[in-house]
């Protein structure tokens, strides 16, 4: 039985994170996460939650505090933005080396320069190599259920890998939608209590937590945190079930929206799918086959599997919501052009949309399934979609 | 347990023998004593640095007792959040007993990078002791200048040259930045005297809230001295009012140590090399410069402790 809200997608993450009471909630504000964890801070002076806050002075500090924390045994939430992620981005990826499985919200925004507070993805993008599980929501829903989901799959004892979990900035963090919340003993009961493999704070088994690891060692255990990581799906996958038999919502690696006869497909992350699922709507009705693969991991990639969900169509388009500046087109491009090498005769276009917050539109998408239609294919350079020249 | 040798030297070491530690390192020293004033449980933080990157070669460590270490800049952070777990787990009743929180940082990790991670840490007024141990430069990646640098020491970054006589700076006095953050318990120390240093971490660790020693450690590669003077020189350096040893508890400013005669800085400055162009005619200035400024130092200090000023002539 669930309970319906009205919430923002902050309040939404918040509210998860009520009803998962964690032990450590390190935080520092930030446009557009201030107001998640003001929601929670607000928990935990009513007493809502047991929960013990650090009011910490900046998001290096939040990161590492979450590292001790985590480390000495507790079960550790925390969330940031764009220039927070940036100045905590050396301790996101000692947290993720020392499998430390922490579940941090990011409310994806743009980073800076010049500063702009309104979203992009570069912020998540530019630590997708940090060795971090990315799970990227659509709408508020995905915010709340991702979040529930994001500390089970962190914790699984196969996987011990920090969790993101993203929502856009604004678009999404800020914005009012229905959301079907679990009970509180139901969410209780799904998460479990977190007990760490080796607490520091056990003084009867003394551990030594980053110890420097050199050349004859350093390597095994990116292997093994790669390992973990290929591992991960298959939990992701366990988890996203279990979650649907809860609470009627299953969830997968990508969500496929008319997709089984589509002729042309478009690729996005985030609220962007939601925009394309609306022009896919109103171009079936006009009798044309397109679809929306709104990819919810980017980390681990899905790689095998969307190239078997892309495997009947004729073209396909990835829109990215960062730049990358490689030159040849988006981090998310990059991948999926990756994964379909062996399909040569599959035309893959990148695109580059909404950064630092720019509009996209439902009129603009169906310009993108038009480009594909017509052969405009652009798979050397990214196209810049609603940019001014 | 009475603060003597004999009731010390049974004392299990917290830090095991086999470390890779230079012979002759202040900062070993500097931690052990330190550690011989911990009775019950104990969790420990170390910024990066040359006791961190010694004592835990995976997969070895020197640690009988938990040890993390996260970054550089974050012992102070990292140890707010161990010490935060602690608190949050035990309020829940997951964990019994107490524990005790150390966090220790060189002066790269403490007085630059580290700074604004063990202000944070002070002010929200966590329950652990940070211990600096102050070697004056970033010995573990080669003898660079730091903020704790004194005055003309040449080192890798702050060479003493044709032009510039080493570093033109006087060192920051993070103590008194310390005490502007008005927390229940701070000190200077220094592990010749080790009575005094050891008492001092013994008090500390009997006090609710955040705590800071600032304990002197010689290096002899980056100060340019012999090993087996590592202890004879941070004496000198308490004995020339270089650095007094006083502690402040809940505002008052105490002196704990009144050097008989107050010797010149040069008595000091003399048996290091880092500071060998100091003592040549053409430089008397800079160390006239050099005294005038430890004089000065010791003034602002008696002043806050109460004592009455010695006059130093070179």
């Amino acid at each position: 039985m669930s309970k319906m809200h009205a919430l923002t997608g902050n309040e939404a993450a918040a509210y998860a994170m009520k009803q998962i009471d964690p032990d450590v909630v390190p935080a520092y504000p930030i446009t557009p996460q201030t107001e998640l964890m003001q929601t929670f801070a607000q928990y935990v002076a009513d007493g809502a939650v047991q929960t013990e806050m650090i009011l910490v002075e900046s998001e290096h500090s939040a990161m590492s505090a979450g590292v001790g924390a985590s480390a000495a045994g507790a079960r550790v939430m925390i969330a940031t933005s764009a220039n927070g992620l940036a100045l905590m981005w050396e301790i996101v990826y000692i947290t993720a080396s020392s499998r430390l499985p922490i579940v941090m919200a990011v409310v994806n925004r743009a980073l800076s320069g010049p500063i702009n507070i309104h979203c992009d993805h570069s912020d998540s993008m530019g630590c997708r190599d940090a060795g971090w599980i990315q799970i990227y929501s659509e709408n508020c829903q995905e915010v709340y259920d991702n979040m529930v989901q994001a500390l089970r799959i962190s914790e699984h004892k196969d996987v011990l890998l920090p969790v993101m979990s993203t929502h856009d900035g604004f678009i999404i963090s800020h914005t009012v939608e229905r959301v079907d919340a679990l009970k509180d003993e139901e969410v209780k009961k799904f998460v479990g209590e977190y007990k760490s493999l080796y607490p520091l704070l056990d003084v009867s088994k003394p551990v030594t937590y980053g110890p420097l690891d050199l050349q004859d060692y350093y390597f095994e255990h990116k292997k093994q945190q790669a390992e973990a990581m290929k591992i991960a799906k298959r939990v992701i996958l366990e988890v996203g079930e279990e979650y649907g038999k809860l609470s009627g919502r299953s969830y997968g690696l990508f969500d496929e929206y008319q997709t089984e006869d589509a002729e042309y497909i478009i690729i996005a992350l985030g609220s962007t799918a939601g925009t394309a699922k609306a022009a896919v709507d109103d171009m079936r009705a006009m009798g044309k086959k397109v679809g929306v693969i709104k990819l919810r991991v980017f980390r681990p990639f899905p790689a095998p599997e969307l190239v078997q969900a892309l495997s009947n169509a004729k073209a396909v388009a990835v829109l990215d919501r960062s730049e990358g500046f490689s030159g040849i087109g988006g981090p998310l491009f990059q991948e999926v052009r990756s994964a379909l090498y062996r399909k040569a005769d599959m035309p893959v276009s990148g695109y580059v949309y909404g950064l630092g917050g720019r509009d996209i539109t439902p009129e603009m998408i169906a310009g993108v399934f038009g480009d594909l239609k017509e052969g405009r294919i652009h798979e050397d350079e990214a196209f810049h979609l609603g940019v001014r020249e | 347990m009475p603060l003597n040798l004999k009731e010390l030297s049974k004392k299990p070491e917290l830090l095991s023998p086999g470390h890779r530690a230079c012979a002759g390192c202040g900062s070993v020293v500097a931690i052990r004593q330190a550690l011989m004033a911990v009775d019950g449980p104990v969790v420990l933080a170390f910024a990066t640095g040359c006791m961190e990157v010694s004592t835990t070669i995976y997969p070895y460590t020197s640690w009988r007792v938990p040890y993390i270490h996260n970054a550089f800049e974050n012992a102070g952070a990292t140890i707010s959040g161990v010490e935060t777990a602690y608190r949050a787990l035990k309020k829940r009743g997951k964990i019994k007993g107490d524990i005790k929180f150390i966090a220790f940082g060189g002066d790269g990790g403490t007085y630059d990078i580290g700074l604004q991670s063990l202000s944070g840490a002070l002010e929200r007024g966590h329950n652990f002791l940070y211990i600096c141990y102050n070697n004056e430069a970033y010995m573990n990646t080669g003898i660079q200048r730091s903020s704790a640098t004194p005055f003309c020491a040449a080192t890798t970054t702050s060479p003493s040259g044709t032009v510039i006589p080493g570093k033109t700076q006087f060192p920051k006095d993070l103590t008194a930045i310390v005490a502007a953050h008005n927390i229940p318990y701070l000190a200077q120390a220094s592990p010749h005297n080790w009575r005094d240093y050891i008492g001092k971490v013994k008090k500390a660790l009997d006090i609710e809230g955040p705590k800071f020693i600032n304990v002197l450690s010689s290096c002899f590669r980056g100060w340019r001295t012999q090993p087996v003077t590592s202890i004879d020189i941070v004496k000198t350096a308490v004995e020339t009012c270089f650095w007094p040893l006083y502690e402040v508890e809940n505002g008052e400013w105490k002196l704990n140590y009144m050097p008989k005669e107050k010797l010149p800085v040069a008595e000091w400055i003399k048996v290091q090399g880092r500071f060998k162009h100091l003592l040549k005619e053409e430089n008397k200035p800079l160390l006239q410069e050099f005294q005038d400024w430890v004089d000065k130092q010791w003034d602002i200090l008696l002043q806050k402790t109460g004592d009455t000023v010695h006059k130093v002539v070179v």
